[in-house]
């Protein structure tokens, strides 16, 4: 019957759906994977989360899309908290987010890892970006809380280290909402003072979600900003924030980014005082070694008798005078020696010198030959006296006295063989004493004896 | 002098040095250098000496403007 059909609208239909729906789950955990995320103008965003048999439609209203920490995209495993609400305009209903969690890291964790990614594929943490730390800072800039521990620490290391900095406080909240974009107005506020050296930004050690703000991107893209390099200081060696691969340098603590200023400082102070030293050591080396060469020089004669330079030169002049009068004496006796040589030979070749030295020779001659003379006479008187008495014994008169004689042909010659003379031939016989006139009888020859 | 300058000074006091050391100037061009480097080593030394220690924190007037006033460093009970 078609009177006891309860027959409803689609809105009563709608209507008691939206009911049943919204009572039965006012807030509901679900969990599934993000697929066709999207950000309208207003800031809300819409996706649709399933799993393998299912899907629902969510959407993630701007003020707590603000809320989120990491950034809800496609794939994206998530466990969503929020209410089931029917659409009876568009007969849809879908899932109003009030938290989003990633499964498997924490948000927070996933929200790092994400920024970390974006900035990182920027070229943000390329160290060819880095600059360096100023050699030479005077004045410190610090961004961190004024009633903090970090401060307190800075200050402690400089002051024991190193007093002579000026620093200038940026003073923030380093946690809870809003911390992030303090942090960043600092490091803004200390560039547009201007004369900041160096930058610290900072704090102490805590939760991770105490140091969150150094995580965010607004510290992050005022740290990339600064003029001024940058030392992140933040919580303690172990915590790394994304504040820490954005800076120039990152120190593990703040007592260690001062140490790290202040060593800058202490090394620039050493590196002057020790050109100085070298300074003064070089020029006294130098001037110990111009000493000892002044010394040397002076130990030469040049020196020690400066005017033996002239004097060798007078003595150079007055040998190369001397040689000069040498050689033209020499010239002038070679040229009268020959003037000589031909006077004499024209001199001997005249014929009264010729005459003169005849007659020189002449008397020469005979003196020598009277000298000669008178040697040969007196020698042969001498010897006449010896040969005499030889002459004595062997005189054939002697031997006539013996009973010999002697005879001689006609003409004087001594008949010493008959056949000398012939019958007839006169002779004549000498006697010891006296002569005999004889005439050949007979001639015998020695055979023919008679 | 700016920090430019200092570098630059440092710089020039660290040319003049190397070339001391090296011996190869003639000694009066050393005794100029030399003059000319302990002016520089002075000047570099008071640049870095002469900071005096100063503690400051920003700080915002009404027109918003930076401004600086002393600070003290909060007392260290806790150590």
């Amino acid at each position: 019957m078609p009177g006891e059909r309860a027959v409803l609208t689609v809105s009563g239909l709608t209507e008691r759906l939206k009911a049943l729906v919204e009572d039965k789950f006012p807030i509901v955990w679900v969990e599934g994977e993000i697929s066709n995320f999207k950000i309208y103008s207003s800031g809300h965003g819409y996706f649709t989360l399933k799993d393998a048999n299912a899907q629902i439609r969510a959407v993630l209203f701007r003020n707590r899309a603000r809320r989120i920490r990491f950034e809800p995209g496609d794939g994206l495993h998530v466990l969503a908290m929020g209410s089931v609400e029917v659409y009876p305009q568009r007969g849809e209903y879908q899932l109003v987010v009030e938290l989003l969690e990633p499964r498997g890291l924490g948000a927070l964790q996933l929200a790092f890892e994400q920024l970390k990614a974006r900035l990182s594929a920027e070229g943000l943490f390329d160290p060819a970006r880095k600059r360096a730390l100023p050699r030479y800072p005077r004045t410190i800039g610090i961004v961190t809380s004024p009633s903090g521990a970090a401060i307190r620490d800075m200050l402690r290391v400089i002051g024991r280290r190193f007093g002579e900095l000026h620093i200038v406080l940026a003073p923030c909240r380093v946690q809870g909402d809003g911390a992030a974009d303090e942090v960043a107005q600092g490091i803004r506020d200390l560039n547009a003072l201007g004369d900041v050296d160096v930058i610290l930004v900072g704090r102490g050690g805590g939760s991770l979600e105490d140091l969150w703000a150094f995580n965010e991107e607004a510290v992050a893209r005022a740290i990339v900003a600064s003029k001024a390099p940058v030392i992140s200081a933040v919580g303690h060696e172990v915590d790394v924030t994304i504040a820490d691969f954005v800076a120039d340098l990152r120190a593990p603590t703040p007592s260690a980014a001062a140490e790290l200023v202040v060593r800058e400082k202490q090394a620039i102070v050493e590196a002057v005082a020790d050109l100085d030293h070298r300074l003064h050591r070089a020029i006294g080396h130098r001037l110990e070694h111009e000493r000892r060469r002044m010394a040397a020089l002076a130990d030469r004669r040049v020196l020690t008798d400066p005017a033996r330079p002239l004097r060798d030169l007078h003595r150079r002049v007055d040998h190369a005078r001397a040689r000069l009068a040498r050689a033209i004496e020499a010239l002038v006796r070679r040229a009268a020696h020959r003037v000589e040589l031909a006077t004499a030979g024209l001199r001997s070749a005249s014929p009264r010198a010729r005459l003169g030295h005849d007659r020189h020779r002449h008397e020469r001659l005979e003196a020598r030959l009277r000298l000669e003379l008178a040697r040969v006479v007196g020698g042969g008187r001498h010897r006449l006296h010896v040969v005499a008495g030889r002459l004595d014994s062997l005189s054939p008169l002697a031997v006539l006295g013996r009973g010999y004689s002697l005879t001689r042909a006609a003409d004087g010659t001594i008949v010493r063989s008959a056949r000398q003379v012939r019958e007839g031939d006169d002779v004549k016989v000498l006697l010891q004493q006296g002569e005999l006139d004889c005439r050949v009888n007979a001639t015998r020859e020695p055979n023919e004896r008679a | 002098m700016s920090e430019l300058k200092f570098e630059e000074c440092l710089a020039r006091l660290e040319q003049i040095v190397a070339a001391l050391e090296s011996g190869n100037l003639p000694l009066e061009e050393s005794l100029k250098v030399f003059e000319e480097g302990v002016a520089l080593a002075r000047h570099c030394g008071r640049y870095l000496e002469d900071a005096e220690r100063r503690i400051e924190m920003l700080a915002k007037d009404d027109a918003g403007a930076l401004t600086t006033r002393p600070f003290a460093a909060p007392a260290d009970e806790e150590l």
